[in-house]
């Protein structure tokens, strides 16, 4: 069993800690140099070139996906509150069938860099480009929040370092890296930073989970049973401990599992991961390869999970530096000692590094490509001036995430994400899925549907218990209480709303877009033809 | 503007895609692509929400031991796990041998020129 002296204390030794976090950030950059050797274009900048292979791409998704939500948030989930952490692991995984069924193969074959490239194809530029930029920006920034929220913990446990300031510190570090990795490498260095982080951070679970297992003689029902003795609460094993216990909880649980599972195929970042491959065809064989990929890895969550909660400890978790979120780091501690912490803490480092580095390079592009490019200079940029504004747009995102990431250091990591999937799935994929699918639709529907299910879902967030209340919410006070919206994930409402709002605004316009647009537009999607191909040096 | 998106190696400004989406070919990929797509996917996303509806509001039934710990809700999970696999497979099988032969097919006439502008009276085909 572990023990931990004094909460600000870290159970390894930060002098290792640091060292195997410096060597990772070393061999990763010579990488992301050479990688970036030929980064000429806007072509080479967003999308690397379109000259990633399916398999390479399909990992590069999985190194987008599994965030520090899924690595930390989810085993601290499942350690401290039993199966319904797993939920999430479902969610985020079943996911994927809409975006392989649905979105991946047509939008590679109708877009170029940007999900307003597809959104607007067929309807009005200006504003829904405009209106597209900003739901990106939007997306991003609250996935940014989580990540940056997670470094913060994950640095409070390792090196530490308990108070706040120190904390803004290493903070600053991490986003001061991760905006290097995207100045020098562009899509191509992000690209490889997220396959190495893919391959470390499941072979890192998968040592893991096989040592649990072993520990047990691989039976995992003996596993269960020494969680429950640790936990001494035999209802972690079943769902509604944290869920269940009141009506309202119970469909705050559905407005979460609705979130997840069509937040996916709408998260801007993922959406442009389809674009760095030469056809739709290696679309589709990069989702096929990311959905074994994360669908491994989340059979992992539920073994180290139960894993962390039988060897570690509930009690022990929650009264760690970094509460939850630290799971999965301290039943490497007990598994490996120091060394196995050290490294799976830089995996987890990885991991926050490589999500930030792809968002940041997603709300660039969209800045530049959709705002600067094509409403700013009406799509005819000087040569070279798109990709300088994307370099600059990198820098600003970087600093916010910085401050922003001070301001939400502290919060459950899993449980921010799961707002910029609803996020996302409210303003994002009723446009995505009209615009490929039904002809009648125009951009007042597009609008309406995208600014409404943005406002609406952000609008309720705030109102909500995660904001304010209570002592756990994000003002950290009982004294300020505005949470008349009371659910915490406000999916449920938002994301329907949206779909409404979407068919209203296109039966009540009385214009019609261009039939034309709408024929290619449907013809590229299935097709194919002319499609962008890889860029050769 | 902005979609200029595909311009490539052929160009293909004058494809009159209107044709194109008449043709007998793209109607029957279009219908081919949709009576795969949507059934299945709703299928998955109902067996989804039944698995959540059942963690949420038949916790007893979930928390049924079935091997030694391990319950119903454990199973159900790993089951949804299972079908995602299984269904992925199944796509990837299915567009391999339908969508793809039939869109290179369409793909290849409007690259050669078949649909081009004022050239409607061939594409009855």
């Amino acid at each position: 069993m572990l023990h931990l002296e004094a909460a600000s204390s870290s159970p390894g030794n930060p002098w290792l800690n640091i060292g195997i976090f410096g060597a990772f950030v070393a061999i990763t950059m010579v990488i992301v140099f050479r990688a970036s050797r030929n980064n000429k274009t806007a072509a080479d900048y967003y999308a690397a070139g379109r000259s990633f292979t399916g398999g390479q791409n399909g990992s590069a998704i999985a190194g987008d996906y599994l965030s520090a939500a899924s690595f930390l948030g989810i085993v601290g989930a499942i350690a401290m509150n039993g199966y319904d952490g797993f939920l999430y692991s479902i969610g985020f995984l079943v996911a994927w069938l809409v975006a392989l069924l649905l979105v991946a193969e047509l939008l590679r074959n109708t877009g170029k860099f940007t999900m307003g490239d597809v959104l607007s194809f067929r309807l009005r530029q200006r504003p829904v480009r405009i209106a597209a930029a900003v739901t990106t920006l939007a997306v991003s920034f609250f996935y940014l929040l989580a990540q940056m929220a997670g470094a913060g913990g994950l640095v409070s446990l390792l090196l530490g370092i308990g108070d706040g300031v120190g904390q803004a510190v290493v903070i600053t570090v991490v986003g001061g890296l991760m905006i290097l990795y995207v100045l020098v490498g562009g899509m191509k260095g992000t690209t490889w930073v997220q396959i190495i982080k893919a391959v470390m951070l499941i072979t890192g679970a998968g040592v893991m989970t096989v040592w649990v297992l072993a520990m047990n003689g691989f039976d995992f029902s003996a596993l269960l049973d020494r969680a429950v003795e640790v936990a001494e609460n035999p209802a972690i094993l079943d769902p509604g401990l944290k869920y269940g216990v009141s009506e309202l909880s119970k469909i705050d649980f559905l407005s979460l599992g609705l979130a997840l599972v069509l937040g996916t195929a709408a998260l801007p970042h993922v959406l442009m991961r389809f674009y760095t491959v030469p056809t739709a065809k290696e679309a589709r064989k990069s989702v096929v390869w990311a959905i074994w990929l994360i669908g491994i890895f989340y059979v992992f969550t539920l073994v180290l999970g139960y894993g962390a909660a039988a060897l570690v400890g509930p009690s022990v978790i929650a009264a760690a530096p970094g509460g939850p979120n630290s799971a999965a780091p301290l039943l490497a501690f007990a598994l490996g000692g120091p060394l196995l912490l050290g490294l799976i803490s830089a995996v987890a480092f990885a991991t926050i590094l490589a999500v930030v580095a792809g968002l940041t390079i997603t709300a660039a592009a969209s800045f530049a490509h959709d705002i600067y490019a094509s409403v700013v200079k009406k799509g005819e940029p000087e040569p070279g001036a798109e990709v300088k504004v994307a370099r600059r747009t990198v820098v600003i995102i970087g600093i916010v995430a910085i401050i922003g990431g001070i301001g939400a250091n502290g919060q459950n990591i899993a449980f921010l994400v799961a707002l910029a999937f609803a996020v996302a799935a409210s303003a994002n994929l009723p446009t995505i899925v009209y615009s490929l699918f039904w002809k009648r639709f125009t951009t007042k529907g597009a609008l309406w549907s995208m600014y409404g299910g943005l406002i609406s879902a952000i609008v309720l967030i705030a109102f909500s218990p995660v904001v304010s209340g209570s002592a756990t919410s994000m003002l950290k006070t009982e004294a300020i209480d505005f949470a008349w919206f009371p659910l915490s994930n406000p999916g449920i409402i938002s994301i329907p709303l949206a779909f409404f709002l979407g068919w209203l605004g296109t039966v009540l316009d009385k214009g019609t877009e261009d039939p034309a647009k709408q024929s290619e537009m449907e013809v590229r999607s299935l097709t194919g033809p002319g499609a962008e191909k890889a860029t050769h040096h | 503007m902005g979609n200029d998106a595909l311009s490539a190696e052929v160009d293909l400004s004058h494809v009159d895609y209107h044709a194109v989406q008449k043709s007998p070919e793209f109607q029957e990929l279009r219908r081919t692509h949709r009576s795969f797509v949507f059934p299945v996917l709703a299928a998955c996303l109902v067996w989804y929400l039944a698995y959540v509806l059942l963690a949420v509001y038949a916790v007893e039934f979930m928390s049924t031991r079935v091997f030694g710990s391990i319950n119903v809700a454990m199973l159900i999970g790993l089951a949804q796990v299972v079908t995602t696999f299984a269904v992925t497979m199944w796509y990837v099988r299915f567009a391999n041998k339908h969508f793809d032969p039939q869109a290179e097919r369409i793909r290849d006439e409007i690259e050669s020129g078949v649909f081009f502008d004022k050239a409607d009276e061939g594409v009855a085909n």
